[in-house]
């Protein structure tokens, strides 16, 4: 039995766990106290309890093995069908092969923006397949290049030929009367759907191929 | 007071109102929630199994047993208690259970034998706080798991489901089959030792490299 009103230094260190948990009475606790002002020994042996019990009852304390969560995951599926987060081993490889498709398709978005000059025409955008060699002509005061001697040539006089990539590149689109057979649906959709921005662009009146279903490619180098 | 509310004024309730509804669903059948149920207590139920088995291998298999019992007997779960505690004492049975098919009954009858509460603390004025911030560097959880891997069975398994998994007293007799006061006594002395132990390593420079070892405390 434990005399409340003066403990010494063998009692307080029996009691000093459950001094530490708050489960002594209130006289043994205030005993204790007195205690701990009077003996430094024992406040020491106090602090060191508290804090070793702050210490291994931090979150940080509870390490897991490295890949402990994988391997749970694994086989809590295995033996139990339980899905896990979606990192399974054969989805674990999209994530490194969808890292490469952003930085691949980032590359590419970056080069295609920075090396190509703006279209001199909404229009400008919708044409595929045109053979880079395909010798072709622009004039003043037109955004769309031609085939040689296609009618529809803006101010004649100031023809000039060049290839369709340097065509393309300096942000001229097909005609789309001598050079149809290289565009596609989505020239022809938004030609209806928009007023016509230039004079000398001419969007033939033909009735659909029923090709409105065609992908929609941009042109290639 | 909506729903809403109530989770932003308390948390805690709202985090254990998943917790309800998620065991309620794998109770009916939807296992695909078990995981979402039991990951907040990996680093628990790990480090239960490893004070018993002492064997990071033998603990990290005990663990993902102890989860697929869980499941298979989740039915028998009652919703009185706290899901945490009935999975750390499914924990405790499975590695004690290993324990027991792996050692002699004579070295349980050794381990058994003192258990006095008489224990005289050391280095009375040597103490000084370790500053919980020290957790961040490696060096010091290694020491501090180092230190409490010196303990006897008996005291480390009471010492880390009480202060390392914050069971209650009666929780912690109850998962590992002892009584309350026998918690108490091995709680006591596992607390002290792991005081002396690192007030000895501080001594031989354990944590000689850390920032707070400049300066004077009052102890």
């Amino acid at each position: 039995m434990v005399n409340h009103e003066a403990v010494d230094c063998e009692q307080v260190w029996r009691e000093i766990s459950n001094y530490v948990d708050g489960e002594v009475d209130p006289a043994l606790r205030s005993a204790m106290d007195e205690h701990f002002r009077a003996c430094p020994r024992c406040a020491s042996v106090l602090a060191g309890t508290r804090n070793v019990v702050q210490l291994y009852g931090d979150e940080r304390m509870l390490e897991l093995p490295s890949g402990f969560s994988r391997r749970l995951e694994k086989r809590l599926a295995k033996d139990a069908g339980v899905k896990g987060r979606a990192w399974s081993s054969w989805s674990a490889w999209l994530v490194p092969i969808a890292a490469m498709a952003v930085i691949i398709g980032g590359y590419k978005l970056t080069t295609a923006f920075t090396f190509r000059p703006p279209a001199k025409s909404i229009l400008a955008v919708p044409a595929s397949n045109i053979p880079q060699d395909l010798k072709v002509v622009v004039s003043n005061g037109s955004r769309l290049f031609h085939a040689p001697g296609c009618p529809l040539i803006h101010d004649k006089a100031s023809e000039r030929s060049l290839t369709a990539k340097e065509a393309i590149e300096q942000g001229y689109a097909p005609c789309s009367r001598c050079l149809r057979q290289y565009l596609k649906t989505e020239l022809r959709r938004r030609a209806r759907s928009r007023a016509i921005e230039a004079a000398d662009v001419a969007v033939p009146n033909q009735p659909d191929r029923g090709d409105e279903q065609e992908e929609f490619i941009t042109p290639g180098h | 007071m909506s729903q809403a509310e109530a989770a932003l004024k308390n948390p805690l309730d709202s985090g254990a109102t998943r917790e309800q509804e998620l065991v309620a669903s794998v109770q009916r059948g939807h296992n695909e929630l078990f995981y979402e149920l039991v990951r907040p207590y990996e680093r628990r139920v790990y480090a239960a199994a490893l004070a018993i088995l002492r064997n990071e291998h033998e603990a990290e298999d005990a663990a993902q047993e102890a989860m697929l019992k869980a499941l298979i007997n989740i039915a028998k779960f009652r919703s009185e208690a706290r899901f945490s505690t009935w999975l750390i004492q499914i924990t405790v049975n499975e590695a004690l259970m290993r324990r027991r098919r792996e050692r002699t009954v004579q070295m349980e009858a050794l381990d058994d034998r003192e258990e006095g509460s008489d224990y005289a603390p050391r280095d009375f004025a040597d103490w000084r706080e370790i500053p919980s911030e020290a957790l961040e560097r490696k060096e010091v959880r290694q020491r501090l798991a180092e230190a409490l891997a010196t303990l006897d069975n008996k005291y480390r398994e009471v010492f880390v489901l009480r202060d390392m998994e914050h069971l209650n007293i009666q929780e912690t007799a109850e998962a590992l089959g002892i009584s309350v006061a026998s918690v108490k006594t091995r709680l006591l002395r596992a607390r002290l030792m792991l005081r002396d132990l690192l007030a000895a390593g501080w001594e031989q420079g354990w944590f000689s490299r850390l920032p707070f070892e400049k300066g004077s405390k009052p102890w």
